[in-house]
């Protein structure tokens, strides 16, 4: 087992790991720059080093300064929490090389699925269904048609040392295509100097939904599935498990298949397979995999009652996977919702200031991640997220009732959120029948702006 | 003599991007709704657009620096 660890992070998932590793009995020790010195996640660590300025990349992502902070504090252990260095190959190595233990996948984990190419090579060859498309680069346009059969259309024709967007053309048809392939082909040539091209089907309507699997390099197990279709400009805004579009039959087969691939790279700690689901078609594709604790990872909690971010405490220290697959089950549905420093009524517009009077919400499945407290000043130089409510019901109707009846209870004073965007998607009729895919959000925000002022 | 100050809590940029020109340099002159640089508030970037006009801009706030709602930014004669 893990003696002391250093949290790696900030914010309400710097609190998380810390409680998770209290609950453990391991010492903690919080990192902090010169911006989060009365941070929650200072105050609650048994002690804190501050490793620099406020902009991240002098600070949280500073992996010589936090290594430091680990050693001069006798730490034996660094939990990277998620975004800044969770997904950052050379700070695994580098922690692992100072002699100390890295709570997550070995450095060549992380770089086999954060390169777009091998982790879709990994996964086809774990047998996880990739969209369809070149698995490479397409050689002239009688290889091109082939690729078609597997496509269909709409397809993607993309330039293969393009990026940011440019360089792609969508065909709907075959006429479309005929005209559209040598144009690509030569265009890419002009602008890139390389007129490589790829394809791939292009999914319209799909639904975000990804497996949460846990593994210990040789046991991997699945805890059931998230969907988090409800996306604005690419950033998840509710989550909730299990989905609704799925059937049992195809559940089995997702979750199973996200097991596979983390068994096939030898996985170790918690990690999630995100896939495109396509309802009209019933089928998934592979997106990626991310190779950390994420955001969401709550309602995953909720319904299974494992303590995920334990668990990984767990496998960094040694222990063998305990929970075997059987032992998985799902009991009712959890819905969490992002609390962000942001104002829905004025286009999102980020909203740091000064926590006044704070109400939090309680009572029977409600959970309030977060690091906030009366009178904290939320500082504008991380992200915006505050909160993360997470209400579990034993249905998903009995979910979003309770949801509507804990954002009730919550006063957040001094500040604007996004409280008032789930309450208006809690009375949204789709939302409520669960028909949404990851494109609505953003179509709802353009008739419903109105609804959204506090 | 007037000032530009920072309309938002943030971190100041002097260009639109790292390796690009600074919008503007000490000396240069600024009409009213000139750019003279960006203000990041978690995670999104705002322009800083001047409400006076003036010449011999002077920076008081550095590239990459954390500032304050209402931090001096700039002194224009």
């Amino acid at each position: 087992m893990l003696k002391k660890l250093l949290v790696a992070n900030r914010g309400e998932i710097a609190v998380r790991v810390i409680r998770a590793a209290k609950d453990l009995g391991i010492k903690t020790v919080a990192v902090h720059s010169a911006a989060d010195a009365t941070s929650l996640h200072v105050l609650l660590a048994d002690e804190a080093v501050n490793i620099g300025p406020p902009a991240a990349k002098k600070s949280y992502l500073n992996i010589d300064a936090i290594i430091e902070a680990a050693k001069s504090t006798g730490c034996d252990s660094i939990h990277p929490g998620y975004g800044f260095l969770a997904e950052n190959a050379a700070f695994s190595d580098a922690v692992t090389a100072a002699g100390l233990v890295f709570v997550g996948p070995s450095g060549d984990a992380i770089r086999l699925m954060g390169d777009k190419v091998s982790a879709r090579s990994a996964a086809a060859a774990a047998g996880v269904p990739v969209v369809p498309g070149s698995a490479g680069r397409v050689e002239g346009i009688e290889a091109a048609r082939h690729i078609l059969i597997d496509t269909g259309f709409p397809v993607m024709i993309k330039a293969a040392a393009g990026g940011g967007g440019r360089g792609i053309r969508i065909a709907n048809n075959l006429a479309e295509f005929e005209q559209a392939f040598p144009q690509a082909e030569a265009e890419a040539l002009a602008a890139f100097g390389d007129g490589g091209l790829y394809m791939e089907k292009v999914i319209g309507k799909a639904r975000h939904i990804e497996v949460q699997v846990l593994a210990d390099g040789k046991h991997a197990i699945h805890c059931y599935e998230r969907e988090c279709s409800l996306q604005r400009r690419r950033q998840k805004v509710w989550e909730e498990a299990p989905s609704r579009a799925l059937s049992d039959e195809l559940r089995e087969e997702l979750c199973g298949s996200a097991v596979a691939l983390a068994k096939a790279v030898g996985y170790s700690g918690a990690g999630t397979v995100e896939y495109l689901y396509d309802d009209e078609a019933n089928r998934f594709y592979f997106i990626e995999m991310n190779t950390r604790i994420q955001v969401e990872h709550p309602v995953t909690e909720a319904i299974t009652g494992i303590d995920l971010v334990a668990e990984m405490l767990r496998i960094a220290g040694g222990e063998p996977l305990r929970i075997r697959q059987k032992d998985v089950s799902v009991r009712g549905h959890a819905i969490e919702v992002r609390i962000n420093a942001e104002d829905p009524s004025k286009d999102f517009a980020p909203f740091p200031g000064t926590v006044g009077d704070l109400r939090l919400p309680g009572g029977p499945g409600v959970r309030f991640d977060s690091m906030l407290y009366p009178g904290y000043q939320v500082p504008p130089f991380y992200d915006s997220l505050l909160a993360k409510l997470i209400v579990h019901g034993e249905t998903r109707e009995a979910a979003i009732t309770r949801l509507v009846r804990a954002l009730g209870e919550l006063k957040i004073d001094g500040m604007k959120t996004t409280k008032p965007l789930f309450l208006a998607l809690a009375a949204d009729p789709s939302v409520q029948a669960g028909d949404v895919h990851t494109r609505w959000l953003e179509g709802w925000l353009n008739d419903n702006a109105a609804k959204l002022a506090d | 003599m007037a000032q530009i100050l920072s309309p938002l809590p943030g971190t100041f940029y002097r260009s639109p991007s790292p390796g690009q020109p600074a919008y503007k340099n000490d000396g240069d002159s600024v009409a009213v709704g000139d750019v003279i640089g960006l203000i990041e508030v978690m995670k999104s970037f705002h322009e800083v657009k001047s409400e006076v006009a003036g010449s011999n801009i002077r920076f008081s706030a550095d590239n990459e620096e954390p500032v304050m709602a209402g931090a001096p930014l700039a002194d224009l004669d």
